[in-house]
């Protein structure tokens, strides 16, 4: 299963194959990752779209090395900028977090601890990796708030999270992960919690901004239609694996995969005004107990007998992957 | 910010003055004083003048009336027994406890929330086990046999520390402490011990479920994303969010230790208030219970008090009066 | 993330009636009970004391109150020793009237344990009414009665009971009022708690609307809802009470010395402590230990099972 680019292999920032994250618990085995690979250029926008329990987070945090005692990461292969994540240390894997690899968290309500200002918070992202005095780690913070439209930062720095709004505590996420000018950020869902209209800022912001840094980014989102508006690729995920990936572009008008259908047909847009919204029928299996063969058979309006047989992720037209096999234009 | 400050001054002044009320009343009815006071052979016309003498025969609400404005003005009264001030004896007696109470639950701390972490960071490990299980040994043996057996063990079958009594004392300022010198602590280090040990289990308990609670949290996922020392994460990071519950429990468990110091006192023959207050009950000595009840009223409400406040100083999110 | 989904309609107990429900939960609840060496330990050790306190008279090997039967010469004797005649061995030692401590322990449990066990009912009987008054009335009668609940609460159970038995003398009776005095507030506080949860629920609403008293609302609907969390508390509080009563008895103000406790046994055993005649403090003290650890074992352990957050 592999996602082949056409870039050559010198420029690759991320190179995952075959990604398997499985959580042991008392009731049995979750796969919520099952098979995964990814491949990221420098300063490429990957948008990375599923429902909740689709694996979209746990991804995320299996690169970050975050994914706690229970799960158990496993992969053919997992490169980041040189380093092989399968092989390092823990201590290592701990630089290359919040330096050279970063994350966004979803809820930005808990993700500032609440019993510390802000300033303390930023000022220890700067200094755990690298011996950076105080004020200049001070003067870093400023400089991305700024970055990141944030007004009179002085004053931010002295207050506590919950003083500050839902938006202005993600931009304050937004400019933690910027502040040690990291090669990649994961991006959890980071608008999800906010309001519609903050919502369009901040997309135009982080997109600004990796351009100008020549950040990559991983956005993980619900929202296709919300991603699809920044990112330059595109893959959909569904029960821990991918289904679909291309260019946004392709994908946007030749969905091939019938969950992507799906997807493309129940957001509500001016031609479908006064009509029912379109609902993929069913709902997501239970990674506990995954069926047999293809795992949105019984939701497919295109399922037969063989999709009992699991279908193999296959190129499907330039940069275009799908693994169905009744895979092709919708209808 | 200052009218909550004076809302609850207010409050805890009305529960002192219930409790005032309610101590009073219950004291009113205890036996009687005179008959131990006077002679066998006193006649009735003896009795009466003590009584009088006393202000006994008046109805009960004037000797209220009474009794709260000498409370007032700290005087309760002298002691049926000693004729000293009660107030005074008390207070003599105060220095004993206090250093009990605090080596108690500095002990507590000190033990008791290293043990909670690591028991909430590793809940499966063996030793968290037995940490838990010796916490449920903690709090349900009652304190005076844990005085009891440390008695039998280090005093009696060791010899290494004595079985009673207060070690020499130096004087700080108006008060004589034991706890500053090696002879005071050996007489300290059983009795605080038998607190702590109850103490010391509750504190691990509390700590341990904060640690559970607060370790799955965003934030601490969030610090770890951004590569800080697993140290900082666990000693800034969740400390600070632990200490919340534990002050606050750690500062009423104070007040709990200081009244409970009766039984450790009546083990130890430590020279306390509690012990003062044994003696008076047993010996119906009147004004020194209730000077040494409504002296614990006042405190355990001044102390609810503090931490109430305390409690809204370290939750930056909790600010008397202020917006979120 | 990682959705875990109960087996679906058709896996249910085997034959299926209106009743399985309920015995279903019993049996999961046995099963998670158990699933504690501890607490079964725990449960086990309580069960055989109310058997060794209730058959005490049967089983003892002397009757240590009846004065006949003493023999001054034999007091103080170490354990495992003999009586003159070899016809009675003290296998816990005699204490300072050569009373069998292992007969005066057994006695002794009777009392504890009765004393527990009654102050803990008649305080859960009271302090449950108190508290579901309290919930099902809400407003200024749940304020008043709450805050008569916490300055209780807040003032250390100790000196209550010793101002009460101070107040009202010596006796069993005296000390059952006081160690209900100091009790009922837990309870009161744990069913105000728990019926609140439950008034805000659809039934009470339609138990309402169907005009049925409010005293058989509470009784027949909420009350049943209620019962896990008060039985955790009750347990402990049987651990508390026995052990609050030894105090009190050690301290002087408990149990009068005719119908001594395991507190009064340690008490009057204090003063050999020191001078190396240990056993006639050390065992009783064992015996109060043990059985005050077990009943936190299981209490402890039927906390952690009907904690409500437990539940799926």
């Amino acid at each position: 299963m592999d996602t082949r680019n056409d870039a050559p292999d010198g420029d690759l920032l991320l190179d995952i194959q075959d990604l398997k994250t499985w959580f042991y618990t008392r009731e049995g085995v979750v796969k919520a990752v099952d098979g995964v690979s990814l491949r990221l250029r420098r300063g490429e926008i990957l948008g990375l779209v599923g429902e909740s329990g689709s694996g979209k987070s746990v991804t995320g945090f299996s690169i970050m090395g975050l994914v706690g005692e229970r799960g158990k990461v496993r992969a053919g292969r997992m490169m980041f900028d040189g380093h092989d994540l399968l092989k390092i240390s823990a201590e290592q894997m701990r630089r290359l977090r919040g330096d050279r690899l970063a994350m966004i968290f979803q809820d930005p309500m808990m993700t500032l601890n609440p019993t510390l200002r802000i300033d303390t918070q930023m000022i220890e992202a700067v200094r755990a990796h690298g011996k950076v005095s105080r004020r200049a780690a001070r003067e870093r913070s400023l400089d991305v708030l700024r970055m990141v439209g944030i007004p009179a930062p002085e004053a931010r720095l002295k207050v506590y999270p919950h003083h500050l709004s839902g938006g202005m505590r993600q931009r304050i996420a937004i400019a933690i992960a910027l502040l040690n000018a990291p090669r990649l950020i994961i991006a959890d869902e980071p608008t999800t919690a906010l309001d519609v209209t903050i919502q369009g800022q901040i997309l135009y912001e982080v997109q600004k901004l990796c351009r100008e840094m020549g950040t990559a980014l991983i956005w993980i989102t619900h929202d296709l239609a919300l991603v699809s508006g920044l990112a330059d690729r595109m893959a959909v995920m569904y029960a821990g694996r991918i289904v679909e990936s291309a260019p946004t572009d392709i994908l946007v008008e030749h969905p091939h995969h019938p969950y992507t259908h799906g997807l493309m047909a129940s957001i509500p847009s001016l031609g479908t005004r006064g009509q029912p919204l379109f609902q993929i029928p069913g709902s997501t299996p239970s990674l506990l107990h995954l069926p047999a063969g293809c795992a949105f058979r019984s939701r497919c309006y295109r399922a037969d007998a063989q999709c009992g047989h699991e279908p193999e992720l296959r190129r499907t037209g330039p940069g275009h992957m799908a693994s169905c096999w009744h895979g092709g234009e919708p209808s | 910010m200052l009218a909550t400050i004076i809302r609850r001054l207010l409050q805890t002044g009305l529960v002192v003055l219930i409790m005032s009320a309610l101590v009073f009343t219950a004291l009113y009815m205890i036996g009687d004083p005179v008959l131990m006071m006077a002679s066998p052979e006193a006649t009735d016309l003896e009795r009466e003048a003590i009584r009088r003498n006393l202000g006994l025969d008046r109805p009960l609400w004037e000797q209220y009336g009474i009794f709260l404005s000498k409370a007032a003005q700290l005087d309760f009264g002298n002691s049926f027994l000693t004729g000293e001030s009660a107030m005074r004896l008390i207070l003599e007696r105060m220095p004993a406890t206090l250093e009990l109470a605090t080596l108690a639950m500095f002990i507590s701390m000190a033990v008791g929330i290293p043990l909670g972490i690591y028991a909430g960071l590793l809940p499966q490990s063996l030793l968290s086990r037995s940490i838990m299980s010796g916490s449920v040994l903690g709090f349900s043996l009652p304190n005076f046999w844990v005085g009891l057996m440390l008695i039998m063990l280090f005093a009696v079958m060791l010899g290494w520390l004595p079985a009673g009594g207060r070690g020499p004392v130096e004087d700080f300022g108006p008060i004589q402490l034991s706890l500053f010198n090696v002879e005071g602590l050996k007489n300290l280090i059983l009795p605080a011990l038998t607190i702590a040990t109850a103490k010391c289990a509750l504190i691990i308990r509390v700590t341990r479920a904060a640690t559970r609670e607060c370790l799955p949290q965003d934030y601490i996922k969030f610090a770890r994303a951004k590569g800080l020392r697993e140290r900082r994460v666990l000693g800034v990071h969740l400390l600070k969010n632990i200490m919340i519950p534990i002050v606050t429990i750690g500062g009423l468990e104070y007040g709990q230790v200081f009244a409970f110091a009766v039984v450790t006192e009546t083990v130890f023959s430590w020279p306390g208030m509690g012990k003062l207050l044994i003696d008076s009950i047993v010996n119906l000595d009147r004004p020194v219970v209730v000077a040494y009840l409504m002296l614990t009223v006042v405190f355990l409400a001044t102390l609810n008090l503090v931490v109430d406040i305390g409690y809204t100083l370290l939750d930056p999110r909790v600010r008397l009066g202020g917006a979120a | 993330m990682s959705r875990v989904v109960e087996p679906v309609a058709g896996a249910t107990e085997a034959g299926a009636s209106p009743r399985s429900p309920q015995a279903g939960r019993w049996r999961r609840f046995v099963a998670q009970f158990t699933s504690s060496k501890a607490a079964v330990a725990g449960l086990v050790v309580l069960l055989l004391s109310i058997a060794a306190a209730v058959f005490a008279p049967w089983i003892a090997p002397q009757n240590p109150f009846d004065l006949a039967t003493l023999d001054i010469m034999d007091a103080k004797l170490p354990p495992g020793s003999t009586n003159y005649d070899g016809s009675l061995t003290y296998w816990l030692g005699t204490d300072g009237q050569a009373r069998d401590v292992l007969s005066a322990i057994l006695y002794g449990l009777r009392i504890s344990l009765f004393v527990g066990f009654v102050s803990v009912l008649a305080a859960f009987a009271i302090g449950t009414a108190v508290g579901l008054v309290a919930a099902y009335f809400g407003g200024r009668i749940d304020a008043l009665l709450m805050r008569i609940v916490d300055m209780q609460l807040s003032f250390p159970s100790i000196l209550v009971a010793l101002v009460l038995l101070a107040m009202l003398g010596k006796g069993i009776d005296k000390v059952i009022i006081a160690l209900v005095v100091v009790q009922w507030a837990y309870f009161a506080r744990a069913a105000r708690a728990a019926a609140i949860v439950e008034r805000n629920k659809e039934y009470v609403e339609a138990a309402r609307c169907m005009a049925l008293s409010w005293h058989r609302i509470l009784w027949r609907h909420v009350l049943p809802n209620c019962i896990p969390p008060l039985m955790v508390i009750a347990t402990i509080d049987l651990a508390h009470a026995i052990a609050l009563e030894a105090t009190l008895s050690f301290l002087g103000v408990g149990v009068p010395v005719t119908e001594p406790s395991l507190g009064m046994l340690i008490s009057n055993g204090f003063e050999f402590l020191l001078s190396g005649t240990y056993w006639i403090c050390f065992f009783p003290g064992i015996a109060l230990a043990i059985v005050v650890v077990a009943i936190n074992l299981v209490g402890d352990h039927l906390r952690d099972i009907l904690n409500p957050r437990n539940e799926v």
